[in-house]
């Protein structure tokens, strides 16, 4: 990077600099005509100069300039006009002038804002640039959030300062220089003090005003870090509170804070301190003026005219002066920060640019073996790796890479990856080096999943493509206003140094997965899901979110003859006991007592049971069936016993989690409530206690609370209360209410649920996966599998994919790799989350289906079972960064002494 | 029902030294759970993310090896399986296989682990249950590993 700020700046912008200081030099003329014509006005029309007789007429626009050392001059003889009208005449000028120059001001000001804004894009992005280009290994020093703070806020000053970079120092110098030259020509004596005084500023000042600058980077530097410490904490927030630090870290930021602090304050006494220094050296000079100038006046050496005339220009000197040093602080100001920046991304090795560059076209196929010769890697610490393997990876190989954790195997994966860079040796292809292979090529014809999967926030659909998006594809639909728009920004973008294509284009590669399509791409990758049994996890998800019966109305008209056959299935299969269905006329045990009495769900989000059982309506009904008095008992057994069982218990125990229908800290209430009503008639009880312990008797569930308080002819009364409740609903509260209706699909609640139309026995083993599976089993025959499975793929993975499972993250992030149909895929432990089995299930799918495909590609996997690699080709066994084995799973088993024992076989195995 | 269970609880070896109180809070906190006969607890491999405690029915303890499925115990109410995963985080040694329809309560890791930390009875009553079963395996172990008697 350029380290010097100005010279960045001039190299970006040299045109539209000098474009500016001609304007602003142009302006020039009519902010002077302006301060001349008021003066030309009062003397003129007005006082009567030049108008002596009525009838006089003055020559008009005579435009005369009178600046210092060139004489008066003179650029248009002008017409003539009587005295009003020159008035009017002058005054309209006036307008005029004003107008111009507000027009030069407002141009000159977006110009300078527009050029500033350009800059700080430009900068933001060579920096983002050059952290996509950093070196794999330089990120394991970088905290993100110090990167994310220079990058948002410790170069935004230099868009700023961009405008005035060249523009004010022009200005300013050229307003005090043309002042001293002036005063020199009254006087050379005076002129040459003044300069002097000037020059003792100039280079004074700048040098105290170092030690200011020094601090600004110190406070840069701690504030930068302060950030980082506090990202930290928010990220590592589960340590702290796991090792009882908060006070650490409270100690650490107020260390940090209060460093800021003694830096600002020092700060701030230097820089009153120049501003002292500054004032006096300005005042200094008309001191001398007065002293000197008026000591030669009375000896008569000096004339009285020329001193007034010297005093009164040196007004106009002090003001830019100060500004122009005012000017130079900001400029080291940004340059400092600049610098910084730069000693921040000042990287070496970067990747080279053509490395990245965009690539359009298909990838051609790496076809040539991989030559590993002599690798070596190191860590950070120097300690090595892998120390001098090499070997050849021939295309169309599965092999396996074993060894114990840290042992090389995963070195030597992520090194085939470009994750870690070779110390000595080299890896190549085709006799190109690996580290000198374009992107375009690296990233589409290898894949790489490791274990520790990278999602972004967005849908699983976006995840699960993101590596089908090299490049923008052409867009045949685009119309020809987007077309303009479209140029528009490019154009804007390539002025500053930004790329110019779009993310929100079509960037998806269909033809590198073998697809034309998204539906298709879809269906191509259904193998690739269900191999990695990730298929039914994106179904649940698909299962469990709601649907718009417009949207998906290919679904959402099936849906009732889906209940029917689940149901019809369920007794078949003699399950019926897992799914106890919604009946208007029968009580569901699997359901809330609060659940059975509602007999709907809510529309519009959920609803306390305690705001339910105070609306007029229900109490109501609760009242007229007299189910009020049975809830009240209910409430007070469950009251009871809960304090009971409780009691003693800590609020953080894990046992509490169980307590779905009393908070831990309510239990001190409901003790008090309880003392309060107990022996109390009903009709006696106030009004809130009541209610609040009416609304523990609705979250009961017999199966699962099992306090076996839930008698047949309480149920009997519910139902019977629910009947009552819906014959009399009012409008306002059935508009709240969708009632379960098995004709029809309740909009608010899940696709699942309006399928089960019922409650899962919570009781019955796996009864949730056997459900699941026969419901899979029912889309499947109504060919709507693949409508849910995209509904599930639009599931937000949340930032940093926290909302799915690391399993789930880690085969997501794998079948990701498996998308791009490479030439050579590279596997590092990628299901480490997985029990065993399952890793083996899905690796030994995987291996099968890339046996069966035509176009095979070269698989290296390292595994965490040695076992599985009998399915390999090939074993690479890595034992303490050395290639200790080279061969088939058989032959190492038989006659590999440090395979064997690793493998733990007997000595008379085989 | 809860009172059920603290009554099977209480004949539960390891349990027996726990008060009724505490054995009531723990059968609330636990999955009463039922299995059809075939139906698997949990299965060889897998995390262990529980213990069981059967309250009827019997179950099978099957171990799978190179040379195919065997039968390692019977068991049937009051007995205690799948706590060596719930204590130790280490997968599941066995499969469990319910030979009959069977109803067991469902203890999760960290219910058991708080359990065995408030009473140290319960701690030392699994330990004698693992040491038993461990001494049998020993045995079992050595008497596999012997050479066969000369005739």
């Amino acid at each position: 990077m350029e380290r010097s700020l100005l010279r960045y700046i001039w190299r970006h912008t040299c045109r539209q600099q000098l474009w500016i200081l001609l304007v602003v030099a142009a302006s020039m003329v009519p902010f002077f005509l302006a301060f001349d014509l008021p003066k030309q006005i009062i003397n003129g029309p007005i006082q009567g100069n030049g108008f002596e007789a009525p009838d006089e007429r003055q020559p008009f626009f005579r435009i005369t300039y009178d600046l210092p050392v060139i004489e008066r001059g003179e650029f248009f003889t002008g017409i003539d006009l009587d005295r009003q009208q020159t008035l009017m005449a002058l005054s309209a000028i006036f307008l005029l002038l004003v107008l111009i120059n507000g027009l030069f001001k407002f141009y000159i000001n977006t110009y300078k804002g527009r050029l500033g804004e350009r800059m700080l894009r430009r900068i933001r992005f060579e920096l983002v640039d050059r952290v996509l280009r950093f070196p794999p290994n330089h990120f394991k020093r970088l905290k993100s959030a110090e990167i994310t703070s220079i990058v948002k806020d410790e170069v935004e000053p230099l868009g700023g300062f961009t405008g005035d970079a060249f523009v004010l120092p022009a200005l300013l110098g050229g307003q005090a220089l043309t002042t001293l030259c002036f005063i020199i020509v009254q006087n050379v004596w005076l002129g040459m003090i003044t300069a002097g005084i000037v020059g003792i500023q100039l280079s004074i000042i700048p040098r105290m005003r170092r030690r200011v600058l020094e601090l600004g980077r110190l406070r840069q530097l701690t504030a930068r870090e302060f950030s980082g410490r506090v990202s930290e904490i928010v990220d590592g927030i589960g340590a702290v509170h796991s090792n009882d630090t908060s006070n650490l870290e409270r100690a650490d930021i107020a260390w940090r804070l209060g460093r800021i602090f003694s830096i600002r304050y020092d700060l701030y006494q230097w820089k009153f301190l120049v501003k002292f220094v500054n004032n006096l050296f300005a005042q200094v000079t008309p001191f001398i003026f007065y002293a000197f100038g008026g000591y030669f006046v009375l000896i008569g050496k000096l004339d009285l005219g020329q001193l007034v005339a010297v005093i009164a220009a040196y007004k106009d000197l002090p003001s830019p002066l100060k500004d122009l040093i005012d000017w130079d602080q900001a400029r080291q100001d940004v340059q400092i920060k600049y610098a910084t920046v730069c000693d921040q991304f000042s990287v070496e090795p970067l990747i080279a640019q053509s490395v990245q560059a965009l690539a359009g076209g298909p990838a051609s196929r790496l076809e040539s073996s991989i030559i590993i010769s002599n690798l070596t890697l190191v860590d950070d610490s120097g300690a090595k790796l892998l120390d001098e393997v090499s070997t050849e990876i021939k295309p169309d190989e599965t092999i396996a890479l074993v060894g114990a954790a840290g042992n090389g195997a995963e070195a030597f994966a992520e090194a085939l990856a470009r994750l870690i860079w070779p110390e000595f040796g080299s890896i190549s292809i085709g006799g190109q080096d690996l580290l000198d292979m374009p992107e375009s090529i690296t990233g589409r014809r290898i894949a790489y999943a490791s274990g520790e999967p990278f999602l972004l926030h967005g849908s699983l659909m976006d995840n699960l493509l993101y590596g089908l998006k090299n490049a923008p594809r052409p867009d045949a639909a685009a119309k020809d206003e987007q077309l303009i728009e479209t140029e528009r920004y490019a154009i804007e973008a390539r002025l500053a140094g930004n790329v110019d294509f779009l993310p929100h284009r079509n960037w998806i590669d269909y033809q590198a997965a073998g697809a034309d399509g998204l539906d298709d791409l879809l269906h191509k990758a259904l193998p690739t899901l269900e191999d990695l049994q990730i298929s039914n996890d994106i179904f649940g998800l698909g299962l469990r979110s709601t649907i718009d019966t417009k949207e998906q109305p290919t679904i959402g008209e099936r849906i009732i003859e889906l209940r029917g056959s689940l149901r019809k299935r369920l007794v078949d299969k003699q399950l019926d006991d897992m799914l106890i269905p919604l009946d208007f006329d029968r009580y569901n045990i699997q359901a809330s007592v609060g659940e059975n009495l509602l007999f709907g769900t809510w529309s519009q989000g959920t609803s306390s049971d305690l705001a339910m059982i105070t609306h007029p309506c229900f109490q109501h009904v609760l009242h007229s069936t007299g189910l009020d008095r049975s809830l009240y008992g209910m409430g007070f057994e469950i009251a009871e016993t809960t304090i009971e069982l409780f009691r003693d218990v800590a609020p953080q125990h894990s046992f509490f989690r169980r307590l779905t229908f009393m908070a831990a800290e309510e239990i001190p209430f409901y003790q008090a409530r309880l003392s309060r009503c107990r022996g109390l008639r009903f009709e006696h009880i106030p009004r809130e206690d009541r209610a609040s312990i009416i609304a523990l008797s609705l979250a009961y569930i017999e199966p699962i609370h099992r306090f076996g308080i839930l008698t047949e002819p309480l149920m009997n009364q519910l139902v019977a209360a629910r009947k009552l409740f819906h014959t009399d609903i009012s409008d306002d509260i059935a508009k709240l209410i969708d009632v379960h209706d098995p004709e029809r699909v309740t909009a608010s609640a899940t696709l699942l649920d309006n399928v089960l139309f019922g409650r899962i026995a919570s009781q019955v083993a796996d009864a949730d996966a056997h459900i699941q599976a026969i419901v899979t089993e029912l889309f499947r025959a109504a060919g709507l599998y693949e409508n849910v499975l995209s509904l599930g793929l639009q599931f937000d993975v949340g930032a940093g994919g926290k909302r799915l499972s690391l399993a789930q993250r880690q085969k997501l992030n794998l079948a990701r790799a498996l998308m791009k149909r490479s030439d050579f895929t590279i596997f590092n432990r990628p299901l480490s989350a997985l029990d065993q089995r399952v890793d083996e299930e899905i690796t030994r799918g995987i291996v099968q289906r890339r046996n069966d495909a035509e176009h095979a590609s070269t698989i290296l996997w390292v595994l965490s079972d040695p076992r599985v690699a009998q399915i390999f080709d090939r074993v690479l066994f890595f034992q303490r960064g050395s290639l200790m084995g080279n061969g088939s799973y058989f032959e190492l088993a038989q006659s590999n002494a440090a395979f064997r024992d690793f493998l733990e076989l007997p000595s008379d195995h085989l | 029902m809860l009172s059920d269970e603290v009554q099977t609880l209480r004949e539960v070896p390891i349990f027996s030294s726990v008060e009724p109180a505490k054995l009531k809070l723990l059968a609330f906190a636990c999955d009463r759970m039922t299995y059809r006969k075939g139906q698997d607890l949990f299965r060889q491999g897998d995390q262990g993310d529980a213990a069981f405690v059967l309250l009827s029915g019997t179950a099978d303890v099957i171990v799978s090896s190179a040379s195919g499925d065997v039968i390692v115990a019977e068991v049937g109410r009051n007995a205690v399986v799948g706590e060596m995963s719930a204590l130790c985080n280490v997968p599941r040694t066995a499969t469990v296989r319910a030979t009959s329809k069977l109803e067991a309560l469902r203890i999760s890791n960290d219910h058991f682990l708080a359990l065995t930390g408030e009473f140290p009875t319960v701690a030392s009553e699994i330990m004698r249950t693992l040491v038993t079963r461990l001494s049998k395996t020993t045995t079992e172990l050595v008497n596999a590993r012997l050479p066969p008697a000369p005739d």
